[in-house]
């Protein structure tokens, strides 16, 4: 039985849904309800908001429904070919339908001693090794935070002993199916000290489907603990999607996040490192390739915290038709972090006349032995390359295509996953016209 | 650190201690913020109506509002009605008699940033007498440019005797609303100067509020207001590089620049007031609204500061490039050293065509100083093939300072091209032993490593201001090395 509620206001008057996963475990249901009522106290954020001076969430407060389904959807035909598919490509393959763990389409496979990848319901229901910590308010970098903690249905547990290491990238795919649904997916990875892995974590949805999803990935890195995540978030053109990455790494580890915004109506991701022993490295990178109506906001945020870590951080964005593409990157470096070396750079091609970009490059810092550099750039394509290549007898449309996704390419080369690599130059291509053409010269 | 730098620093801040004493003269109304205060200040200065309806709007729209929040400063709340909001020009018999009266070591400051010992005293706020005749120079220069038509005078003496000019153009760069200090400013302001040049007309001199000496200590709310008509030229200079005697903690000065078809405006600000002492008590509170607008084709602005002094300062020179090719620049040197704390930048709004803006701005913390740059570049969809350029690099000396950029950019035509780069970094070791291998004390080498930093703004200052400034540089830095 799906619960439906009026609006968010009446969530104040409910509790918090008794079909969740861990409503048995008592301080599984204490943080649940602490988180439900932060969310509460502060309501959904405003553009009033420093944070969310850019991005109108107001349109989530008019769902009919904030609650998650009671049980789990069927994906559909469509969704449920490109599983499978996925799982002839990928031996570690968790599929998620509606932020519920499928067992039918997932193929965890074998994994190596000292790999652990289960359902976060599972995990809640047993109360098992998990730390109530996890579900701590610290954890929580916006209001979504707390909202994702109160209605969290499930999610990827990855646990890795020290010294593990995974070949082959722990595959993570979120179905959104039907319309309306409320999604609360919460990953959590936790990597022991020199353990290392590939996790991807893919959102899919269909065209035109109104649903919302809430999602937080948190990732705890101990000693030499060497992490890359890749997002692909290619939703529907009517989603909206909020969500959290978040990492916390100790001493000389290293932690890489690549982020893809292709598809959503609205998106906002929020995508932390908290680099808390000395050199560590941190990178984050992301492309945003809108369209439409598309709204894409990236916020990132860096904390050095130990000496002599560095981060990078590459940005980029291509929007056309009437999107609007936002970027605020804020790299804060604390007192005891000397010897920071920081960068980062967003750059942005502005193709339509109602397109809007709006971009924050934003440094902190409180410690002198530190070399920190950012930049960024709205801009247009260059003519003098357009010339270059219709000299030489490429059609304009080839030729800008070419450069968009020479421009976008920058990016996705920094995939190390070679078949995500792929997946995603194809898409970028998907969307470029004359880009078969293109894909032929690959 | 040397201890005779160390003891040096002291010193120069110990003259200030006694800065904050008010004494009440007669001509002061009470303390406190009313109507009736404002009614007051009109009346003495034999405002027409529309100033003193002008007032009120403003101090009316004041109570609505609150003081802004968002800025990365800190400090206690400022009771706006423990404030004398108008006193008199002063009497030149509060001031020392002479310099000996004057601590030796703001002397020798004066004597190490160059100033003749005539200015000393003017600065100093000795009791100038008949053998100085800096009034005559004055003068002087009153009189070349009113034959070429050009109006330069206090604020309250435009309203008098320009008072067409004074409303239609007051408040149309910054309006009575535009935020909490400017609309306090709006209501309550004292005076300030007034600056009108007509079409064609090149200002043949640098403008500086100091031949207005005798109107000097303008007190805290100050309103300056410039107008560049049609193909007028004008470069004006506000402040001075000398530490200036000054009682109020409280500052907020409104500048509004008006820059119509082909005209231009350069502004440039040495500000190096009272910044506190060592431990961060006292200091000036120095919250600023500059804004020019470029209403007319081809028309320039450009703003160049060094920012030196005050406990905290709050200013975004900014620029609304509404003519087609207008530009407007933004060049500017903050040093914070102890506890100040400086938030500014810039703001540049492109509407028009082919509109320009360059932005270069040098940010040096020192001691416990905070240094934020704060800028928005704004491309509204009408304003075709805008450009920007933005560099805004950051220099810290030791370890407890913090440097903070925060650009904002805003991009809504596909034509634009807007850049941005910032970096932050301290003085290079290698840098020091270079020079220090070569003799040059350390100190020095310092100053002259920050100077080299801040060289691409100090060519925007008129040449001797520029002298000045470097050495003011040097001066402001002392002790912050070892």
């Amino acid at each position: 039985m799906n619960i439906q509620l009026e609006s968010w206001e009446h969530m104040a008057l409910e509790q918090i849904p008794q079909f969740l996963a861990g409503s048995g475990v008592p301080w599984v249901s204490q943080a649940r309800q602490s988180a439900f009522e932060r969310y509460m106290a502060h309501g959904l954020p405003t553009r009033r908001e420093e944070e969310w001076k850019y991005t109108d969430v107001a349109q989530i407060g008019k769902r009919s429904s904030f609650a998650p389904d009671s049980i789990p959807a069927d994906p559909s035909s469509e969704a449920a070919l490109f599983a499978w598919t996925l799982a002839q490509q990928h031996p570690h393959l968790m599929v998620f339908v509606n932020g519920y763990y499928s067992d039918g389409f997932s193929a965890i496979g074998e994994l190596p001693d000292g790999a652990r990848l289960q359902s976060l319901s599972e995990l809640l229901d047993s109360s098992a090794e998990l730390s109530p910590e996890l579900f701590d308010a610290a954890h929580e970098h916006t209001v979504f935070g707390a909202l994702n903690t109160a209605l969290a249905t499930d999610g990827a547990v990855l646990h890795l002993a020290p010294g593990t290491e995974l070949k082959d990238p722990v595959y993570l795919l979120f179905i959104a199916s039907g319309h309306g649904a409320a999604i609360y997916p919460r990953n959590l990875i936790i990597a022991g000290a020199g353990a290392r892995a590939t996790v991807i974590e893919h959102y899919f949805g269909m065209l035109d489907a109104h649903h919302f999803t809430d999602a937080i990935t948190q990732i705890e890195l101990a000693a030499d603990a060497d992490l890359q995540h890749c997002k692909l978030l290619q939703e529907g053109n009517a989603s909206i999607h909020v969500a959290g990455i978040h990492a916390v790494q100790a001493a000389r580890s290293r932690f890489g996040s690549q982020s893809f915004a292709l598809g959503s109506r609205l998106a906002r991701n929020d995508i932390t490192s908290r680099l808390t022993g000395p050199d560590g490295h941190c990178s984050l990178d992301g492309l945003y390739l809108l369209d439409g109506k598309q709204h894409v906001d990236h916020h990132t945020r860096i904390d050095h915290l130990a000496p002599s870590c560095t981060s990078r951080e590459y940005y980029r964005g291509i929007l056309d038709g009437e999107s609007h593409g936002v970027f605020n990157g804020k790299v804060i470096v604390h007192p005891a972090a000397a010897k920071t070396d920081a960068h980062q750079s967003n750059r942005n091609l502005l193709l339509s006349r109602q397109a809007e970009v709006d971009t924050k490059p934003q440094l902190e810092i409180f410690a002198d032995d530190v070399k920190c550099t950012h930049g960024a750039t709205v801009g247009q394509l260059d003519d003098d390359s357009l010339f270059y290549l219709r000299s030489r007898g490429v059609d304009a449309e080839s030729a800008r295509s070419l450069l968009l996704y020479g421009f976008a390419n920058d990016i996705i080369g920094r995939v190390g996953e070679p078949g995500m690599r792929t997946r995603i130059q194809h898409l970028v291509l998907d969307r470029l016209p004359q880009g078969e053409q293109i894909k032929e010269l690959l | 650190m040397s201890a005779a730098s160390k003891q040096l620093d002291e010193l120069i801040g110990r003259e200030y201690r006694h800065g904050f004493v008010t004494t009440l003269a007669t001509d002061t109304v009470p303390r406190g913020l009313n109507e009736a205060v404002i009614r007051m200040i009109s009346a003495r200065k034999h405002e027409p109506q529309f100033m003193l309806e002008w007032r009120l709007k403003a101090f009316r729209h004041w109570l609505t509002m609150r003081e802004p929040q968002w800025a990365n400063i800190h400090h206690p709340p400022i009771d706006y009605q423990n404030i004398s909001y108008y006193s008199a020009p002063k009497s030149e018999k509060d001031g020392p008699r002479s310099l000996s009266e004057l601590d030796p070591e703001l002397l020798r400051t004066y004597e190490k940033l160059g100033i003749p010992l005539k200015e000393q005293e003017m600065l100093a706020g000795v009791a100038v007498d008949a053998v100085f005749d800096s009034v005559s120079v004055a003068t002087t220069f009153k009189e070349k440019l009113a034959e070429l038509g050009i109006i330069f005078c206090p604020f309250s003496e435009a309203v008098q005797k320009h008072p067409e000019l004074v409303q239609r153009y007051l408040g149309s760069v910054v309006p009575y609303t535009d935020n909490f200090y400017a609309t306090l400013n709006s209501a309550v302001f004292s005076d300030g100067s007034f600056c009108y040049i007509p079409p064609g007309v090149r200002c043949p001199m640098e403008l500086s509020t100091y031949f207005r000496i005798n109107e000097r200590n303008t007190g805290q709310f100050e309103r300056t207001l410039i107008i560049a008509d049609k193909g007028a030229y004008v470069s004006y200079l506000e402040g001075c590089t000398a530490p200036m005697r000054d009682e109020h903690q409280l500052h907020a000065a409104v500048v509004e620049l008006i820059a119509l078809d082909d005209a231009q405006i350069k502004y440039a600000t040495v500000q190096n007031w009272y910044p506190g002492d060592k431990e961060g008590r006292g200091g000036i509170y120095n919250f600023v609204t500059k804004r020019g607008e470029c209403r007319g084709a081809n028309s320039h602005i450009s703003w160049t500061q060094v920012e030196t002094g005050s406990a905290i300062t709050w200013k975004y020179p900014s620029v609304v490039l509404l003519g087609d090719n207008s530009v407007g620049e933004f060049y500017s040197v903050a040093l914070t050293n102890h506890h100040q704390q400086a938030d500014t930048g810039t703001k540049m709004t492109h509407v028009g065509r082919n509109t320009r803006s360059t932005v270069l701005s040098k940010g040096i913390s020192a001691g416990y100083g905070q240094n934020t740059y704060r800028g928005l570049i704004k491309v509204l969809p009408g304003a075709e093939d805008a450009r920007n350029y933005t560099q805004c690099d950051s220099l810290l000396l030791g370890g407890q300072c913090g440097a903070h950029t925060m650009p904002y950019i805003e991009v809504r035509n596909p034509t634009a091209k807007v850049e941005h780069e910032a970096s932050t970094s301290r003085i290079g070791e290698e840098q020091l032993f270079y020079c220090t291998q070569r003799g040059i004390a350390p100190e020095e080498a310092v100053s002259m490593i920050v100077s080299g930093f801040c060289k691409a703004v100090f060519q925007n200052l008129p040449m001797e201001f520029a002298v000045e400034a470097q050495k003011l540089l040097g001066v402001s830095l002392e002790g912050s090395t070892g």
